[in-house]
């Protein structure tokens, strides 16, 4: 399953990286989680598109919601979207835009400003419990988002309310937009953190499939907690051009430009970058 | 503490198994409730945004939660919440704002809502129901769930104001007293001050019509431009600032209507309210029947159209 994963990551990057062209993305974000979001749509989530709207699907929340090309690319290479949506992107005929919305088929709710969903996530999870569902909820948090207090307000809430079908991917790629986490605003212990707060957390290298597969078939972690995967991966991964890059958070590639990337994505070979490096926030 | 609001709560939410009663902490009104509720009462402790989220995402499943905070708290705290989860997503939520105005009596700046009609009115499709008193606010929780929009009641359980309202719908105002002269446009707490006001009027030659907006999104447009054509003189009376609040609401529907009248804003000043027992707050503040009818003969009295009729006190 790993290789053909592997396979799937690399057209969800593919995807990625047109998406940058034109008007740009945030890209860095999106690269680092893209691994996850395939990974939680091959092996993990109970969703298909004949289930988009079935209350015993599973639900995938992004809170960060930048990273929103990642889902995009998936959904498109998994059936749920259809590819010529993509040509919609920031376009105003189509809702294909820098943030999610849920105009768009698989995207289960907007989102893009930081620390929201995991309380939305927590009265999706709460009413599948109280109708004595085994569905559960999944969000994925950025570890930037982490800044947010209303995130550990909700954690502390999801661990009251014992939400053992809440699971929260963070996406440790230890950036935010213009700053390393750990020299902003310093985070770890953040497994120590998760565990004071009610959770129980796993820490597991979101880029590697089989570390993906043991460890999210542990859910839940520990009944009668909430769940949380730290996984550590790299902004920009599997671009070595972008990788790590505090400037290439955002990007807007010219055509050459993203030609290049595909070939490093694809072929290794280095791509030269020309365009000017953007901070958005 | 009001037990009629309770018990037409827990009516309501035995009656249909997805309405889900929320609070975060604020439990005064809610006697009773999670004994009879169990599972589908949910208190998130001193979290507001997170109540709101979690009001999204349970709305998300086909539920309709009614959702209980302290209205500063509720309207301010969780705004961007309100906006972005409940109010883009346009999803049934109701939410309950406790001790607006000056219900909040001696707590302070901190606790004062008078803002939250404002800060409602900014967001497209919410609902804004502002009962007068107990009896009316159970009619209003009623109609306000089952309209499956989002919605805000600014919550007042006042002893009845009047002896039996006319039946409650969104967007319908009630006039309680008919009169040409001036007309006293109000919501909630203030209803009972503004009667009592109109019959001072009455004493002093000045017929005062006294009009219950209860609705102000949707508003009752006719019964606003009616007064207008009708009576001399518009006073909005309201605790809330008058910025954002009814006087805006009047003010848009006269230009929009191209009518040129007088209005009388009577509403929180910028510093808010002096902080005390409700009496005290509202003797301080001049929002007492005769300083009302006071005011509105200066108006009156005042200089036609110009610079002294349109002030907040």
């Amino acid at each position: 399953m790993s290789a053909e994963q592997a396979a799937l990551a690399l057209r969800v990057r593919e995807r990625i990286l047109r998406l940058a062209g034109g008007g740009g993305c945030f890209v860095g974000a999106s690269l680092s989680c893209a691994d996850l979001i395939v990974h939680l749509y091959t092996r993990v989530l109970r969703v298909s598109p004949a289930s988009l709207t079935d209350p015993g699907r599973d639900y995938l929340f992004l809170s960060k919601g930048h990273d929103v090309p990642a889902l995009y690319a998936t959904l498109v290479e998994l059936g749920f979207l259809e590819a010529d949506r993509l040509r919609g992107h920031l376009s105003p005929g189509d809702s294909i835009y820098w943030h999610p919305s849920r105009d768009v088929p698989g995207v289960e709710f907007h989102s893009g400003s930081l620390g929201h969903l995991l309380a939305v996530a927590i009265g999706v999870a709460l009413d599948i419990k109280l109708r004595a569902g085994g569905n559960r909820a999944f969000v994925v948090l950025g570890d930037g988002e982490l800044n947010e207090g209303s995130v550990w307000e909700a954690c502390l809430v999801a661990a009251a309310l014992g939400l053992d079908n809440l699971v929260a991917v963070v996406d440790r790629n230890g950036c935010q937009a213009n700053a390393r986490t750990e020299e902003l605003i310093p985070l770890e212990p953040l497994a120590d953190k998760f565990v004071a707060f009610g959770w129980r957390p796993l820490r597991l290298d979101g880029h590697d499939f089989g570390a993906l597969e043991a460890g999210f078939r542990e859910l839940p972690l520990e009944p009668g907690k909430p769940s949380v995967i730290l996984a550590e991966t790299r902004r920009g991964s599997g671009v070595p051009s972008l990788e790590g890059r505090l400037d290439r958070w955002f990007a807007r590639f010219t055509p050459v430009e993203v030609e290049a990337l595909v070939r490093e994505l694809r072929e290794g070979e280095s791509a030269a970058l020309t365009s000017e490096a953007l901070v958005v926030r | 503490m009001s037990r009629a609001y309770a018990a037409a709560l827990a009516a309501l939410a035995e009656a249909d198994p997805d309405v889900v009663v929320m609070t975060a902490e604020n439990r005064a009104h809610l006697n009773g409730i999670p004994e009879r509720l169990g599972s589908r009462f949910v208190d998130v402790g001193i979290a507001e945004q997170t109540l709101v989220g979690a009001a999204a995402g349970l709305a998300l499943r086909g539920r309709k939660p009614v959702v209980h905070a302290l209205a500063a708290f509720l309207t301010m705290r969780a705004f961007e919440f309100i906006r972005t989860d409940v109010g883009l997503a346009g999803l049934p939520v109701t939410l309950v704002g406790y001790v607006p105005g000056f219900l909040s009596e001696a707590n302070g700046p901190t606790h004062q809502a008078v803002e939250d009609v404002a800060l409602m009115r900014a967001i497209p499709g919410m609902q804004i129901v502002c009962p007068a008193d107990e009896a009316e606010l159970v009619q209003a929780l009623a109609a306000v769930v089952a309209s499956r929009t989002p919605s805000y009641i600014r919550f007042c359980a006042a002893p009845p104001v009047v002896t039996g309202h006319a039946r409650f719908e969104l967007g319908r105002a009630e006039t309680l007293r008919a009169g040409d002269g001036v007309t006293l446009l109000t919501y909630g707490l203030l209803v009972g001050v503004a009667l009592a006001a109109a019959e001072r009027l009455e004493a002093r030659a000045v017929p005062a019509r006294v009009v219950n907006l209860r609705s102000l999104v949707p508003i009752d447009a006719g019964a606003v431009l009616a007064a207008a054509r009708e009576t001399s003189l518009l006073v909005t009376l309201e605790d809330h600032r008058p910025t954002g609040g009814l006087h805006s609401i009047v003010a848009e529907l006269l230009v929009a209507h191209g009518l040129g009248r007088r209005t009388l804003a009577l509403g929180i000043g910028d510093r808010g309210f002096r902080p005390a027992l409700l009496d005290d707050a509202l003797a301080c503040e001049s929002f007492t029947p005769n300083r009302i009818a006071g005011r509105v003969i200066e108006a009156l009295l005042a200089p036609a159209f110009g610079k002294e009729t349109c002030r907040t006190h």
